[in-house]
């Protein structure tokens, strides 16, 4: 039987385009002294660290994790470095979530950062994490590539702009409520309509922004948390699933789940929620945090979740069901769409629905959250994570 | 020691990654370009298990992880799996505007990914209906082969 982990501190730099007045190893510490003083431990405590940081070349640094590991301390624990893209954040802590469960660590810390402003060549660096040898040069990035996802969803579900745009504006009146959140302007739909293409159908402000940041959590074994932490965001399940790089499989006539959708979303979420003991998540699950950079994403994925049936999210995102007071709120943070510190996107989710489940989540608190989904995706919409988090065990 | 008042402007030192490799493209896709660049052909591998002819093609089925053998001629015509045009410029990558479809070969069982060329992109909307999902295309080969994907691109019917 695995051990009971729960996540008893998070920390999270406020997420800002740039920090100059940090290193990227400045940053990491800055978020684990934060999410370690929220758990009420030190740096001692730790048994393990796992960090996520995403591909060097955003950073600029090869092998970073040298020099974020010595800012992390000299001591007798591990260090394991994880990168899975975009779930990078998300498979760090699926990686210290297996330490704990394991019983191999009792405490670990879980700390990804990132600097994405500090190359304005996101997309150029994006774009030679593409296969080299056949799809690179015909200039795939990561936003054609959920553009091709939304041109599909048009054409086989009827989504609109209107609806792509209805994701915009949510998140961005939600990243009010959140001062870590980058962009916090108000938008309306108009402002998203009017915003100028960048990679057809997806507008500018259907899309992300790049971000500094670095988001940390602290998990601990059911033993710790009983004798020390009166709140706690339990871990009830952790489903993820790795698919094919090539986005053509997913639109052939030999295809097996398409390229509209997130199927692979789906199965991990069906991991996750029958060992939560999930049966109707759209009623048992009272708040999500998405991993979703475009507006189109974030419809493939309240479907894969199970809140909406297939082909109907943008008409219910357009409705209002994913409002702060709908029927299930999606990323009361603001969500990726508010702020996108690449390797620490994913973990931001999980720290987000950690603390929605803790009563910690101040202004953006989702009222009675007893239990939270955090969801995380990288590469060509290929790997997919999707974690359960509650308030008991 | 006293406080230390000065307000400085952040200090940036620049640096750039120039890295040349040379990628060893495999036997798969080595017979893949040779055949492309010699006789303008597209060829992908059926598998001998679930028999999807795999565009790009691979040296393993990845569904079924056995070894594919067989060379499938695909195309030169086909249909828009899906598309976006491109109007933003990034650095290392074309200036816009391009359109960049995938199509499914006839013959293929998955799409491939490849410019689409010869049509007005000046229109956002106007361009898109052109392009819509369904639409049929043919693979058009330059002249100037060099056995890489650009050999070919996309031009609608
Ligand atoms: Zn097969």
């Amino acid at each position: 039987m695995p051990v009971k982990t729960a996540i008893v501190g998070v920390g999270q730099t406020d997420y800002r385009f740039k920090r100059t007045d940090v290193t990227i190893q400045e940053l990491a510490v800055e978020a684990s002294l934060k999410a370690l003083e929220h758990a009420g431990m030190t740096m001692g405590d730790i048994d393990a660290i796992v960090l996520g940081i995403a591909p060097d070349a955003l950073l600029g640094i090869n092998a970073v994790d040298r020099w974020i590991g010595e800012a992390l301390g000299v001591a007798p624990r591990p260090l394991l470095r994880v990168n899975t893209g975009g779930t990078t954040g998300a498979a760090a802590a699926q990686a210290g979530y297996a330490h704990v469960a394991s019983g191999m660590a009792r405490r670990v810390l879980v700390v990804a950062a990132d600097k994405v402003s500090e190359s304005p060549d996101a997309q150029w660096v994006l774009n030679t994490a593409m296969d080299p040898i056949y799809e690179r040069s015909v200039a795939l990035n990561a936003i054609n590539m959920c553009s091709f996802q939304a041109v599909r969803q048009m054409d086989q579900y009827k989504v609109t702009e209107r609806q792509l745009a209805s994701v915009a504006v949510r998140s961005r009146k939600h990243a009010q409520l959140n001062p870590h959140a980058h962009l916090r302007a108000p938008i309306t739909l108009d402002d998203v309509l009017s915003s100028r293409y960048v990679c057809w159908p997806l507008k500018l402000l259907d899309c992300c922004p790049r971000s500094s940041g670095a988001c940390a959590v602290i998990m601990a074994a059911e033993p710790v948390v009983r004798a020390n932490h009166s709140r706690a965001a339990w871990i009830r399940g952790m489903g993820a699933t790795s698919n094919t790089i090539y986005m053509g499989d997913k639109m052939g006539p030999g295809r097996d789940v398409d390229h509209a959708d997130w199927d692979e979303l789906a199965m991990a979420a069906a991991r996750a929620y029958k060992q939560a003991g999930i049966t109707d998540p759209a009623r048992q699950i009272d708040v999500a945090e998405i991993y979703a950079p475009f507006t189109c994403t974030e419809i493939a994925a309240v479907e894969a979740l199970g809140f909406a049936k297939k082909g109907s999210g943008g008409l219910m995102s357009e409705q209002g069901m994913f409002d702060m007071n709908g029927a299930i709120p999606v990323n009361p943070s603001g969500g990726v769409l508010s702020a996108n510190p690449i390797s620490a996107t994913a973990l931001a989710r999980i720290a987000e629905a950690a603390l929605q489940v803790m009563g910690d989540a101040g202004p953006r608190q989702v009222p009675g959250a007893h239990q939270a989904v955090a969801t995380g995706i990288g590469g060509t919409l290929q790997f997919h994570t999707c974690m359960v988090l509650a308030s008991d065990a | 020691m006293g406080q230390d008042e000065r307000v400085e402007a952040p200090l940036i030192h620049s640096g750039e990654w120039n890295i040349h490799y040379d990628y060893a493209v495999g036997e798969t896709a080595t017979r893949f370009f040779s055949r492309l660049r010699d006789e303008g052909k597209i060829a992908g591998k059926r598998c001998p298990e679930c028999k999807a002819v795999l565009l790009p093609p691979r040296a393993y089925c990845e569904r079924c992880f056995v070894k594919t053998e067989e060379w499938v001629d695909v195309g030169p015509e086909g249909t828009i799996e899906a598309f976006t045009i491109v109007y933003e410029p990034f650095d290392g990558l074309p200036q816009p505007p391009y359109a960049v479809a995938y199509v499914t070969l006839d013959g293929a069982s998955t799409a491939m990914a490849n410019f689409v060329r010869g049509l007005d992109l000046s229109v956002p909307e106007v361009a898109a209906r052109e392009l819509a999902v369904g639409k049929r295309v043919e693979a058009v080969f330059i002249d100037a082969r060099k056995g890489t994907i650009t050999d070919f691109h996309y031009r609608l019917k």
